[in-house]
């Protein structure tokens, strides 16, 4: 039987070390909304969005009361929309229109944000894909909850560069349409290499068509207990480090299997996958810097930081794989700068640079990730970052991801203020040298020789 | 069978015990173990009940637990055993 000092470590993580279970996802697929009469399929979606996810923010809220664990998050991600309204859209503004149907359906459904405005031409575009990706700007000015993503290359398909090319664009326009609220919209726009089907975080969370009809993904958390449980071996070696992170890892995990399973029992919808990712938030002890801090690092930037980055992201998958039947999504350390206030300090501080950052995505999940830049950034210039990235995740068989934001009206060092989960940043200085030449080429880059398997 | 979980945790003071299991027996709730130790003055009570017979839902038993809580000054939480079992058990 449990005993009292169990109880307490268990409830401690809770109450002091923000343990949480990240968000319960629900992934809709709208395959079978299809329909070439737009108004027909404005219809279809949300209906299908009502009915699958009607109970899902109170069977989270039942779960939360009974086991005694917060679930900050219940979201929604749906089949990718370039797809569903392939044969109903003829223009920008039509596929804009299913963006307010979703956010319709979100706020009827009381979920936070919903996923899967997505177009996926990782090696070529079809002109609804184009036409939802020039679509994005005016999508996520216009709704509130809707969130969008666009996979532009992967290790199989090579980088398909006119996306990447659009997708500077793209950003760009997104961040001066919703330069009231300091660009905000590029906070909900995530630009991918090698997505996942069934990633359960926003922004980039979307139904891949691999998927089943509803499936219930859940993505734990978690930085405060890991690092509360670092600084009692403090000093100790590696071996200890490491098992000490693994241990820590497969209980967290645990906790996000039983709501899982008891998400997908109560909801009826079976269980996809557990997101085995340490996820931080802006709140003071919920931060991924702070374990690399606490593992012997003056400060995230300093030298040895990837290699603390790499060590941890591989104890947290080793621990998180045993506590989980279904292992899937992003699975690693998140480090976005305005959500984790030790990145902040160090940016802050002068310790940490989009450089560096780059570096540290080689090892971890997932990116450059919500990094505000100045707003006169040019559009080839977000190219190349996002091309950088997506070369990362293609030559290293991993999904990377750019979810950056050119905050228009704001210079270096300004901060940014983004409210909620989504934290603050200080805008951080970009190489300005052109990559113009580079990025305007056209075409697509081939795969990789260790992409032919077969 | 389900079983719960009560913590109950703060300064010590006359009648704790008392007043919580008095709750538990009106609404039929069976206490199956207690532990009990006092940390630096401070209390600290675990009990393992069954509330499978009783009348109120799970919400309520754990909503009035948590009243009786801020009127004797402690903190008392209840959850189910699940996740304890889960998190330490494999």
């Amino acid at each position: 039987m449990i005993n009292i000092f169990e109880v307490n470590e268990t409830n401690k993580m809770v109450e002091q070390e923000n343990l949480d279970v990240r968000t319960i996802t629900m992934g809709i697929s709208l395959l079978d909304c299809i329909d070439s009469d737009l108004e027909k399929l404005n219809k279809n979606i949300y209906e299908k969005i009502k009915a699958k996810a009607e109970k899902l923010v109170s069977t989270g809220h039942e779960i939360e009361r009974e086991i005694g664990i917060p679930i900050v998050n219940k979201r929604i991600s749906v089949t990718p929309i370039a797809l569903v309204g392939a044969s109903a859209c003829k223009s920008t503004e039509d596929f804009v229109s299913i963006a307010r149907t979703l956010d319709r359906a979100a706020i009827e459904v009381g979920v936070n944000f919903i996923g899967g405005y997505s177009a996926l031409v990782s090696k070529g575009m079809t002109p609804a894909e184009e036409l939802l990706i020039r679509s994005i700007p005016d999508a996520l000015s216009c709704t509130e909850r809707v969130c969008s993503s666009v996979n532009v290359g992967s290790t199989k398909t090579g980088i398909n560069m006119d996306a990447v090319r659009l997708m500077g664009e793209m950003v760009l326009q997104t961040a001066h349409k919703t330069r009231e609220n300091d660009s905000l919209g590029c906070a909900k726009l995530v630009v991918f290499c090698n997505a996942p089907d069934d990633n359960p975080f926003m922004a980039g969370a979307f139904h891949g068509v691999t998927e089943a009809d509803a499936i219930i993904n859940v993505g734990v958390s978690g930085p405060g207990v890991v690092k509360t449980a670092l600084e009692n071996v403090r000093g100790a070696n590696f071996e200890v480090l490491c098992e000490t992170i693994k241990k820590t890892a497969f209980k967290v995990t645990r906790v996000g299997q039983l709501v899982a399973q008891e998400a997908s029992k109560r909801l009826g919808v079976p269980f996809g996958i557990i997101d085995l990712s340490l996820a931080p938030t802006p709140a003071v002890g919920d931060s991924v810097a702070d374990i690399l801090e606490e593992i012997g690092l003056e400060s995230v930037g300093a030298p040895g930081t990837t290699a603390a980055l790499a060590l941890l992201n591989d104890q947290v998958k080793k621990g998180g794989v045993m506590a989980s039947s279904y292992v899937g999504g992003l699975s690693g350390a998140f480090i976005p700068v305005s959500e984790d206030q030790g990145m902040i300090n160090a940016v802050e501080r002068g310790a940490l640079t989009i450089e560096k950052l780059e570096a540290m995505t080689c090892v971890c999940s997932v990116g450059l990730d919500m990094i505000a830049i100045p707003g006169d950034t040019k559009a080839s210039t977000i190219a190349g970052i996002i091309a950088d990235e997506s070369a990362i995740g293609m030559i290293n068989q991993k999904t990377t991801a750019v979810r950056i934001i050119p905050v228009i009206g704001k210079k270096i060092g300004e901060v940014v203020e983004f409210g909620g989960l989504l934290g603050y940043a200080p805008v951080m200085p970009v190489n300005n040298y052109s990559c113009e030449a580079f990025v305007n080429r056209g075409g697509r880059i081939p795969a990789p020789i260790h992409s032919f398997k077969n | 069978m389900k079983r719960t979980v009560i913590t109950v945790v703060g300064k010590d003071t006359v009648g704790i015990i008392a007043r919580v299991c008095t709750y538990l027996a009106d609404n039929n709730v069976n206490i199956l173990d207690i532990s009990q130790t006092i940390v630096q003055d401070y209390f600290n009570m675990m009990m393992i009940v069954d509330a499978n017979r009783s009348d109120k839902k799970f919400g309520e038993l754990a909503d009035d637990l948590e009243k009786l809580g801020h009127e004797i000054g402690v903190q008392i939480k209840m959850q189910s055993e699940d996740i304890f079992n889960t998190m330490h058990r494999i």
